[in-house]
């Protein structure tokens, strides 16, 4: 089951040139690039139906509500939610994680409580945990990562406590690429007692992700990874749940009354959307779920393992360069991070900018996973469905000016370093 | 934009062959520096005798353009009065902001490329500003402090 050959066509900006040199987008593990409907749709909502919803009798109002909860019942479908009620709006994976940390966290976990993280997790599922940790007197504990980059999942047995309230986890890693064991962490941390929340921003985008398969309590995804609007995502969360958390913020469009002392809620999950919400963003982010189910998640998995698989051996073959993460394409998604010798990521990234690849330098939101693996900063090159193995050749053809521009730099320090050691 | 405005030589030879690198102890000043989004990390010990720079070390990691403007900064300002550093230490901000360098900055003028970089421009401050901090703590007697440039762009 083949990509169709013309799907870099569907993707305007990726036909463009950066200083002369043709663009190599490498990024989307930060954001994807949006195809023609996505932007065409966008347009065509605020050239022909932009009302406010839930509220407006005339028709354009009607079609925008309409279409507004079309979108979430094709992203309840898309992931395989039990109803479309499921499905929270929200500007995208950290607001969701805030959700459920400011009103189930804040309901559920009291004084000596536990809250189970990973060291691989993205910052958006670190912060939101120590403010209700620190809010709470809970405690943060932390599944380890092994050296391979995986999750050294037999620690569980000594991590979850009859205290442990939440579990939090990356689905897939931003920086590693590891696809994580959900099912059975979800499955161990029920046994324990503990909800599961699931960090889906890197999986949903590239591989079918069915809410009910992973056994999750709660996930949460972000439009703009998956070819979708930034300021758009949601959080899916069991609707007896979502039922039983307190509202989150407070305003319009989320009450049935409001009265001078207290008001009542509407059910979920218009109590967790007050105030106007992102309505185009939230539309259009269903014209990207057709488009991805009309490819095909089988097939964007299938096309980004092979890549990746092929991204990894090419990569392997560069004198100095380390990965960090999985080296095989198995249960691994398509960002790969890696340094070079004693070049600085943020040089890396400089110079493939100048041949016209957009990579990413840095921590990426990771801080306790680079120091994990004892370094301040990697680089990161990502897939998504329309890059080619022609990128990846581009890729490395562009670290080997790396290797030229800074090799007698590279060769000289480490023999000083060596020397000092 | 050429890459060689910012990758000059002696840019790359600074980063290959750090000066004045390592700890000092005792000494009179020690400021940490860190640009946390790039990774940059950065510790800077200097011994002052008489009201100059007596000796001046520093350690941690980071891009070129950080190490070797930092490794420039030591070379330029040792034996130069507290004064004198601080006026070194305006002139080259000032020639990151785009201002015609001053004579003595010597190699350093090597990093009036980066300028065309608008997100290098914190790598090449770092030790700068850290350095800055250091004789304001040194001078009021307060305890040493940590800085950052990344929220000067």
């Amino acid at each position: 089951m083949a990509l169709r050959a013309d799907i870099r066509e569907d993707f305007p900006l990726l036909h463009q040139t950066v200083g002369g040199k043709p663009l190599v987008y490498l990024d989307s593990a930060a954001t994807s690039q949006k195809p023609r409907v996505v932007i065409d749709a966008l347009t065509h909502y605020y050239c022909e139906y932009n009302a406010n919803v839930h509220r407006g009798i005339y028709r354009i109002a009607e079609e925008a509500t309409a279409r507004y909860e079309e979108s979430r019942s094709k992203i309840a479908a898309f992931l395989g939610a039990a109803r479309p009620e499921e499905i929270v709006f929200t500007r995208g994976t950290t607001e969701a994680i805030n959700l459920v940390a400011g009103t189930w966290g804040r309901s559920r976990v009291g004084a000596g409580d536990e809250i189970l993280l990973t060291e691989m997790e993205h910052h958006s599922n670190i912060v939101p945990w120590q403010l209700l940790a620190a809010e709470k007197g809970a405690r943060l504990r932390y599944i380890p990562v092994t050296d391979e980059g995986r999750l050294e999942l037999g620690a569980l047995d000594r991590l979850l406590t009859d205290r442990t309230k939440i579990v939090s986890v990356t689905h897939q890693s931003n920086v590693l690429g590891t696809v994580n064991p959900i099912r059975m962490v979800a499955d161990r941390a029920h046994a324990a007692g503990a909800h599961i929340v699931v960090d889906a921003a890197q999986s949903v985008p590239h591989q079918a992700v069915d809410v009910g398969a992973l056994g999750a309590d709660f996930v949460a995804f972000s439009g703009h990874k998956m070819l979708g609007p930034t300021g758009s995502g949601g959080l899916w969360a069991r609707y007896d749940l979502l039922e039983a958390m307190p509202p989150y913020h407070g305003g319009g469009e989320m009450i049935m009354l409001v009265g001078l002392d207290h008001s009542t809620y509407k059910d979920p999950p218009h109590k967790f959307e007050a105030g106007t919400p992102n309505i185009a963003d939230s539309i259009v982010l269903g014209v990207a779920v057709d488009y991805l189910r009309g490819i095909g998640l089988g097939a964007i998995a299938e096309h980004e393992r092979d890549l990746t698989a092929y991204a990894l051996a090419r990569l392997l073959q560069i004198p100095g360069l380390t990965i960090i993460g999985p080296k095989e394409a198995v249960d691994r998604g398509g960002a790969v991070s890696f340094t070079m010798d004693v070049v600085h990521p943020h040089d890396i990234a400089q110079v493939l900018d100048q041949e016209g690849i957009a990579v990413r330098a840095g921590h990426h939101c990771a801080q306790p996973l680079h120091r994990r693996f004892g370094i301040p900063a990697s680089a990161r090159a990502s897939v998504h469905l329309y890059n080619t193995r022609e990128d990846v050749d581009r890729l490395v053809e562009g670290l080997l000016v790396v290797r030229r521009l800074f090799g007698r730099s590279a060769y000289a320090m480490k023999e000083e370093v060596s020397g000092a050691g | 934009m050429a890459l060689d405005d910012l990758y000059r030589e002696v840019i790359l030879d600074h980063y290959a062959h750090p000066r004045n690198r390592g700890r000092l102890d005792p000494n009179d000043i020690a400021v940490e520096g860190a640009n946390p989004l790039c990774g940059d990390e950065l510790a800077l010990f200097v011994r002052v005798r008489d009201g100059r720079v007596d000796d001046v070390r520093f350690e941690g990691r980071g891009c070129s353009i950080s190490q070797a403007s930092t490794s420039m900064m030591t070379e330029v300002i040792k034996g130069k009065t507290l004064d004198e550093v601080r006026a070194l230490v305006n002139a080259f901000k000032g020639m990151m902001r785009g201002e015609e360098p001053a004579d003595d900055l010597g190699d350093l003028v090597s990093l009036q490329g980066v300028r065309k970089f608008p997100v290098r421009i914190k790598c090449a401050t770092l030790s700068w500003v850290a350095l800055e901090q250091g004789l304001d703590d040194h001078a009021t007697g307060r305890s040493p402090t940590k800085t950052t440039t990344e929220t000067e762009e």
